[in-house]
């Protein structure tokens, strides 16, 4: 039986005139990298962010660990194990890469009122972070200054940042975006390790990197879901094959 | 060791400083008095503009609504109790910054610098046109106020010198308060606001909780140099409250540099010794009368100068020096 951790049902949103994902459904099972593939427009980084609980939806469900979260501000969905990374680097570039993993990581020990206390000696996002940097392979970058990282280390530290606040879903929005084929040959390792341990949505244009890392991929064009299966029958269906893939395909 | 040093420069400057009024004239006790109360309200504001990214344009209603409260607060007949009228005081500027935080940190960037500026200038109108405070004349805090325990007076600050180690007392404390602020979780959380604040929405902070936070501590922390500003003049008008006085503190903040403690400090000093100087006959004569037009062009100089500030003047000439060094090398070359 699949552990199914984050669930969405007939999610609807609605910019003005305009129907950005209309009446899409999709679940996300621990041990999986669920794609979701499409041209550009198709509603893709929109539906992360209703996931997410940066947008909220003008129709359907979202349920967290099997309990509904539609009306969770982002902060809360975030606490309750539900990481995102971003289509654009996020990191803070003046901070080294273990102190932008320890901000991070705080936000599951935010002590507010305790003001007495250095940062830097909470040992519990200390640790986090450390655990976090392993995963994602920074270990020799730890002391290094974030924004003097190369862009594939960058894109590894934004990961790494999703892991500090320990989540057990990870949105990520295109991860691979202006990679090398080394750097994103290490970031798939990184999403092949990562899947034991959580259930990933996984927005990418790179083809070759989707259908070799994805264990279920859904295809969306103009808001609307036309296919959904394992990477085989995705690339067999025809309606996929002209619509995105293209005939040639 | 370097830290050793440090600390032993520190205490001599800071021993320096409270030796000061023994060998200055009251009105340079004075003057120093005055750059230390704007030294703690520019150390609030930089706890916005520095700490959070949050340029606010109303912070003079903090300052002024602190001041107002001392000096209605305060008996006519003798001097206040600074045991309760310090807390008072600060909560007035607390509860107005909560009331007006919890609103004006629902907009951003531009519209946040409008809103907090129009707060202010809807407490400017409250005491400059109803009988609050005097109207547009003001009011005057006849005695100024005291520590008293009892009967037992504590603290008596009427003199310049006590006066004068008082307020050093309160910026120090205010330093440190707002140093260790920095340093705790919840400094590195406004860090983490000011840089990336959808970063850290997506990390599981509730960033607006602490910004209101940080703007009512804020709020409070400029209350002190309000109520230290009554005690200083004896006399408060509406004009605290105005966006003048706002955008002065701002510009402290910038000209000494956003985002360190010192930048403020620095800022305070030069503001107001700039303004002292121009404003004095001595130095320049029959054009003292226009000390404005003198002064806003030397501050357009001073910011287009020094762009990161009076705190960043070290790096900007060791860069300038890094970027002649290649050329004089292969100038000194055969």
């Amino acid at each position: 039986m699949t552990d199914v951790l984050l669930s969405a049902t007939n999610i609807t949103r609605r910019f003005r005139g305009l129907t950005a994902i209309d009446q899409v459904s999709l679940s996300l099972a621990r041990g999986t990298v669920h794609a979701v593939i499409g041209t550009n427009g198709a509603g893709k980084s929109t539906l992360v962010s209703v996931l997410a609980g940066e947008l909220a939806p003008n129709e359907g469900s979202i349920f967290l660990h099997r309990q509904e979260v539609t009306s969770w501000p982002q902060p809360r969905r975030a606490r309750a194990g539900l990481g995102r990374s971003y289509q654009r680097t996020t990191i803070f570039p003046t901070l080294t890469v273990h102190e932008n993993c320890r901000i991070a990581a705080q936000a599951n020990h935010q002590a507010f009122w305790n003001w007495a206390t250095p940062a830097s000696k909470c040992k519990a996002s200390n640790e986090a972070a450390d655990h976090a940097i392993s995963l994602a392979g920074l270990e020799s970058d730890s002391a290094q200054i974030a924004g003097l990282l190369s862009h594939g280390r960058k894109r590894q530290l934004e990961i790494a940042m999703s892991l500090a606040t320990r989540p057990s879903v990870l949105l990520l929005d295109e991860p691979l975006a202006g990679m090398g084929s080394e750097e994103t040959d290490r970031m798939l390792g990184l999403l092949a390790s990562l899947k034991a341990e959580h259930a990933i949505l996984l927005i990418e244009h790179d083809m070759d990197a989707v259908f070799r890392v994805a264990d279920e991929i859904t295809v969306m064009v103009n808001g609307r879901v036309i296919a959904h299966g394992e990477p085989q029958a995705i690339r067999d269906n025809p309606e996929v094959q002209t619509a995105y893939l293209g005939d040639g395909e | 060791m370097q830290a050793t040093l440090r600390f032993f420069c520190m205490a001599g400057l800071l021993g320096l400083i409270a030796l000061f009024p023994l060998i200055a004239t009251d009105y340079y006790i004075s003057l120093a008095i005055k750059i230390m109360i704007f030294s703690i309200f520019a150390l609030s504001l930089q706890l916005l503009v520095g700490g959070t990214g949050l340029v606010s344009l109303g912070h003079a209603a903090f300052f002024g609504i602190a001041a107002y409260a001392t000096t209605l607060l305060s008996p006519e007949s003798g001097a206040g109790n600074l045991l309760w009228l310090l807390p008072v005081a600060m909560l007035c500027a607390l509860a107005y910054a909560l009331i007006t935080g919890a609103l004006a940190l629902r907009t951003r960037g531009v519209y946040f610098i409008m809103v907090t500026l129009a707060f202010s200038q809807m407490a400017y109108y409250v005491f400059h046109d109803t009988d609050v405070g005097g109207g547009s004349d003001g009011i005057y805090l006849y005695f100024r106020p005291e520590l008293r325990l009892g009967e037992n007076v504590l603290l008596n600050i009427d003199s310049p010198y006590s006066f004068f180690l008082f307020t050093l007392g309160c910026l120090l404390l205010v330093w440190a308060f707002l140093a260790m602020l920095m340093r705790s979780r919840f400094g590195a959380a406004l860090t983490g606001i000011r840089v990336n604040e959808q970063r850290m929405r997506s990390a599981g902070y509730s960033t607006f909780n602490y910004k209101l936070v940080a703007y009512g501590i804020a709020g409070a922390l400029a209350g002190i140099s309000g109520l230290l500003y009554a005690a200083k003049d004896g006399f408060v008008n509406p004009e605290l409250l105005a966006w003048e006085q706002s955008g002065l503190v701002l510009l402290m903040v910038i000209l000494g540099g956003s985002g360190r403690l010192w930048g403020a400090v620095l800022g305070a000093a030069g503001l107001t010794l700039l303004q002292e100087a121009f404003q004095s006959q001595a130095l320049f004569g029959d054009w003292s009368a226009h000390w404005h037009l003198t002064f806003g062009l030397c501050i357009i100089a001073l910011v287009a100068l020094m762009p990161n500030g009076l705190i960043g003047i070290r790096a900007q000439w060791r860069n300038r020096r890094r970027a002649y060094a290649p050329l004089a090398v292969s100038r000194s070359e055969p």
